[in-house]
């Protein structure tokens, strides 16, 4: 009956050149992007356990809750460990609030126009801004114009202006990835755009929008040039082991300034010192980074749709 | 004395940007019937739906003009915009489960309006879901995740979640595409009931389901109005304009 119709097996059992070529392309692909993705591990890897080994006699407890001594060549880091939890804390009040109501704002309410067009600009642009550029515009503003001299404060809000921009972008990145329809199918039920926001938006993109801060968090910590002259200070005198030994007006030790000076300024500081520093600061990154990627694994594993 | 007609829409042209959708579209809607809209694809049918709820103004470059009057009110003269979505119940063609639960989609739009009442979310969710054919599959996982039913599934969540605030205008746009043959006659059913309560407007590619549910029968082309009269009179040998006598038949451009 069905003479006309053309067999199928010989198409499909039969490997063409084409196919061939289809297949070894397929292989070669997996295994060079496999190779990629394994050779970023290796310097990572090579890194941490060198400066581990290198710092390995510095690595105690009292290393952390100690204060520096002998003119920064024993004892320990606690005031420059709070410095940086003070200066990055305080510049996360600042700007999360705000990144996260300008990111809102952006994907949510302002409608397409020219002006929006343009500020979306300048964000992305402030997110490439290097930080020694925000760290002049710190000087000038809150030092120098704002009157908040060399301070906690002022180094905070100049961290501020630094991780605004990734964390506006972030969060209107965040927002976008949450499927239009969605929304409109809460605005059809009278639901208000705050409402949608709120009950639908926000809790699908909350942990994409704590990644970027996240990541903003490990970038706050690990600069020196913007608290370099906005608040950090060479040596600061704190008791040890006291976790309020700050006030925001005055200036602070923090951990990468602090490794800046004593691999730089300071002659004679035991080697494994050095490495140690360096070894809290990466750790600190560290986790901050792995509450990014655990926050990421659980929103894929609770991705809704 | 009450206006017979429940919508009524004057002059309305609807832009998106320079293309205009809807050309100087005049419909009287009446009460308590089915209304039928039918017509080609882009024809500004699914526009025409969205300028009544007023979401249309949420689509960037949208611009409308003329008159649109519930009751005698005109629309866009409303300031509790939500109060008017929540009269319109509206259900589109592609369905949205939202990422909540079964019951917290079904229970979205009474808790919006402020409804707290364990009981009460119930007795709507357990109606709704009914009256969408849905509740004999959900039951028993009300708890699960909307997004995670079968296609027509959702979409008959979409009808329950249109009907959860009792809406007095039903707008059905292309409401069965994903929903199998005996379900869809379930719904129709339903729909029949319910023009007791409400006035429904259907949206249907289907021309077969609005001569079965239409009791009007609008037909639209390029966003003009072609042709409004009664089911019977659309459908009949004789529907007076050739167009119209066309698309019901199949044989269209
Ligand atoms: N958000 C929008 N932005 C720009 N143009 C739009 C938008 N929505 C619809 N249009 C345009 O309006 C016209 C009418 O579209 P509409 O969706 O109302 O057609 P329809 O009759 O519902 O078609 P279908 O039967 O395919 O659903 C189309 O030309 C479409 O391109
Ligand atoms: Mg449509």
């Amino acid at each position: 009956m069905n003479n006309h119709q053309p067999e199928i097996s010989s198409a499909l059992f039969t490997a063409t050149v084409f196919t061939r070529k289809k297949q070894r392309m397929q292989r070669i692909v997996g295994i060079v992007f496999g190779i990629m993705a394994v050779a970023i591990l290796i310097p990572l890897f090579v890194l941490v356990t060198y400066l581990i080994i290198r710092a390995w006699p510095s690595l105690t407890w009292d290393f952390l809750t100690d204060v520096p001594k002998n003119g920064m060549r024993g004892g320990g880091i606690w005031p420059a460990l709070v410095g940086t939890i003070y200066t990055v804390t305080f510049s996360l009040l600042i700007a999360v609030p705000i990144g996260v109501m300008a990111g809102i704002y952006l994907n949510e309410y302002a409608k397409d126009s020219w002006f929006t067009r343009i500020v979306n600009m300048a964000v992305v642009n402030l997110a490439g801004v290097p930080s020694i550029v925000h760290a002049l515009f710190g000087v000038g503003a809150f030092v120098l114009f704002a009157g908040m001299g060399k301070s906690i404060i002022s180094a905070s809000f100049t961290l501020a202006i630094m991780t605004l921009p990734v964390i506006i972008v972030s969060t209107t990145e965040a927002l976008a990835s949450v499927p239009r329809p969605f929304r409109t199918a809460c605005w059809n039920v009278g639901a208000s755009k705050w409402q949608t926001i709120r009950t639908i938006v926000l809790p699908n993109s909350i942990s994409g929008i704590l990644t970027g801060v996240i990541l903003q968090v490990c970038r706050a910590a690990g600069e020196t040039a913007p608290i370099m002259f906005t608040g950090a200070v060479f040596f600061k005198y704190v008791q040890r082991g006291d976790f309020f030994p700050y006030h925001l007006n005055e200036q602070c030790m923090a951990l990468s300034y602090h490794l800046h000076t004593i691999s730089t300024q300071v002659p004679g500081v035991p080697e494994p010192m050095l490495y140690a520093t360096a070894v809290v600061l990466l750790g600190f990154v560290l986790i901050f980074n792995s509450f990014a990627i655990v926050l990421r694994v659980y929103m894929r594993n609770r991705k809704k749709w | 004395m009450v206006n017979e007609n429940r919508v009524e829409i004057r002059n309305l042209t609807v832009r998106y940007g320079k293309t205009i959708s809807l050309h100087d579209v005049s419909l009287d809607i009446p009460r308590n019937k089915i209304f039928a809209i039918i017509g080609p694809a882009n024809s500004g049918k699914t526009t025409l739906l969205k300028s009544i709820n007023r979401t249309l103004e949420l689509e960037s470059g949208s611009s409308v003009q003329g008159n649109i009057t519930i009751d005698g009110r005109e629309i866009h003269e409303i300031w509790n915009v939500y109060e008017l979505r929540r009269r319109i119940g509206m259900v589109f063609p592609l369905p949205v489960g939202l990422p909540l639960s079964v019951y917290d989609n079904v229970a979205y739009a009474p808790r919006m309006a402020g409804e707290r009442r364990r009981k009460v979310l119930d007795e709507i969710v357990e109606r709704c879901l009914r009256q969408a054919a849905l509740w004999d599959e959900v039951k028993d996982r009300l708890k699960n995740l909307g997004t995670m039913l079968s296609g027509g599934q959702q979409q008959r969540l979409t009808i329950a979640r249109a009907l959860s605030h009792s809406p007095e205008i039903l707008c059905l746009d292309e409401f069965s595409i994903a929903i199998d043959p005996v379900t869809t006659m379930r719904i129709e059913d339903v729909l029949v009931q319910l023009k007791e309560e409400m006035t429904i407007i259907l949206v249907t590619n289907l021309v077969q389901q609005a001569r079965r549910l239409g009791d009007m029968t609008c037909f639209i082309n390029k966003g003009r109005v072609v042709q409004v009269d009664t089911t019977e009179v659309m459908f009949s040998d004789n529907p007076g304009n050739q167009l119209t006598y066309d698309y019901v038949r199949g044989v269209f451009g």
